[in-house]
């Protein structure tokens, strides 16, 4: 037979280790900019060029539609190196990111990705010259990945 | 595992741009999420995927755990020469799957 006491040192207890991980576990606003730092240093980001596709509204968190589209000519004195995807509040802030080159002819890009809550996406592309272009999306999320095992 | 499905066109004309899809059976587990007896799962996803031409890379792609199960790539290249298209995807737990699909340029 429990005494109460110890019950409610066990809800408590139970309840603190419910609560702490999940505040833990979640990529802030400030979390994507460091990761966005990360890849950027020093250079300055402008707006423009770059077109993220995500549906505004979305059902299924688990597989969520995405495609990458930059307007560049793609040759060897001009093209697109890289494309990093970054979102707000999922457990961390990267998405991919992925290397191209003139040999891609197009710099487009598509995937599925998983969105734990409604938040804002941004891609960050780095041209051959070393400029910085970004576009984001904000995206409404009804059904949110991540959070039980459906299986 | 080794489920893997890609789309790209048989024939090309030189310097045609071709899209290549590449779909592979993997359930990317991301290391969140708590299991039926309520431990956590561990990680288990594809971290790299890489793409040839003919031996040479053309496409690569860092993954992160907030890629959807089965992860679904589509990219583009531009048709050079005939050859092979090379696909590599490696993973948590040693997980590695190649692909190849042969192109006709001309």
């Amino acid at each position: 037979m429990q005494s109460p006491l110890d019950r409610r040192a066990f809800l408590a207890g139970a309840a603190l280790l419910t609560v702490l991980p999940l505040a833990s576990a979640r990529a802030t606003p400030e979390a994507m900019a460091a990761a966005i730092k990360e890849v950027v240093g020093a250079g300055t980001i402008r707006d423009g060029r770059v077109k993220l596709d995500l549906p505004p509204l979305v059902e299924n968190g688990n597989t969520v539609p995405l495609t990458v589209s930059v307007e560049s000519p793609m040759t060897p004195a001009d093209h697109v190196k890289a494309i990093h995807v970054f979102n707000e509040k999922n457990p961390q802030p990267h998405v991919f990111s992925a290397r191209l080159g003139p040999h891609n002819g197009k710099a487009v890009i598509a995937t599925r990705i998983k969105l734990a809550d409604s938040q804002k996406i941004i891609a960050i592309v780095e041209t051959s010259s070393g400029e910085f272009w970004s576009a984001s999306a904000d995206v409404i999320v009804t059904l949110a990945a991540c959070i039980e095992d459906v299986t | 595992m080794t489920n893997v499905l890609v789309n790209a066109p048989k024939t090309a004309k030189p310097g045609e741009i071709v899209e290549i899809k590449a779909l592979i059976l993997h359930p990317m587990e991301t290391g969140f999420r708590p299991g039926t007896n309520g431990r956590i799962i561990p990680r288990n996803i594809i971290e790299h995927f890489v793409a040839t031409w003919n031996g040479t890379e053309i496409f690569r792609m860092e993954m992160s755990p907030a890629i959807a199960a089965n992860p679904f790539v589509s990219f583009f290249a531009v048709a050079t020469e005939s050859g092979t298209i090379g696909l590599r995807w490696t993973g948590d737990e040693g997980f590695l799957v190649e692909e190849q699909v042969a192109i006709a340029v001309g």
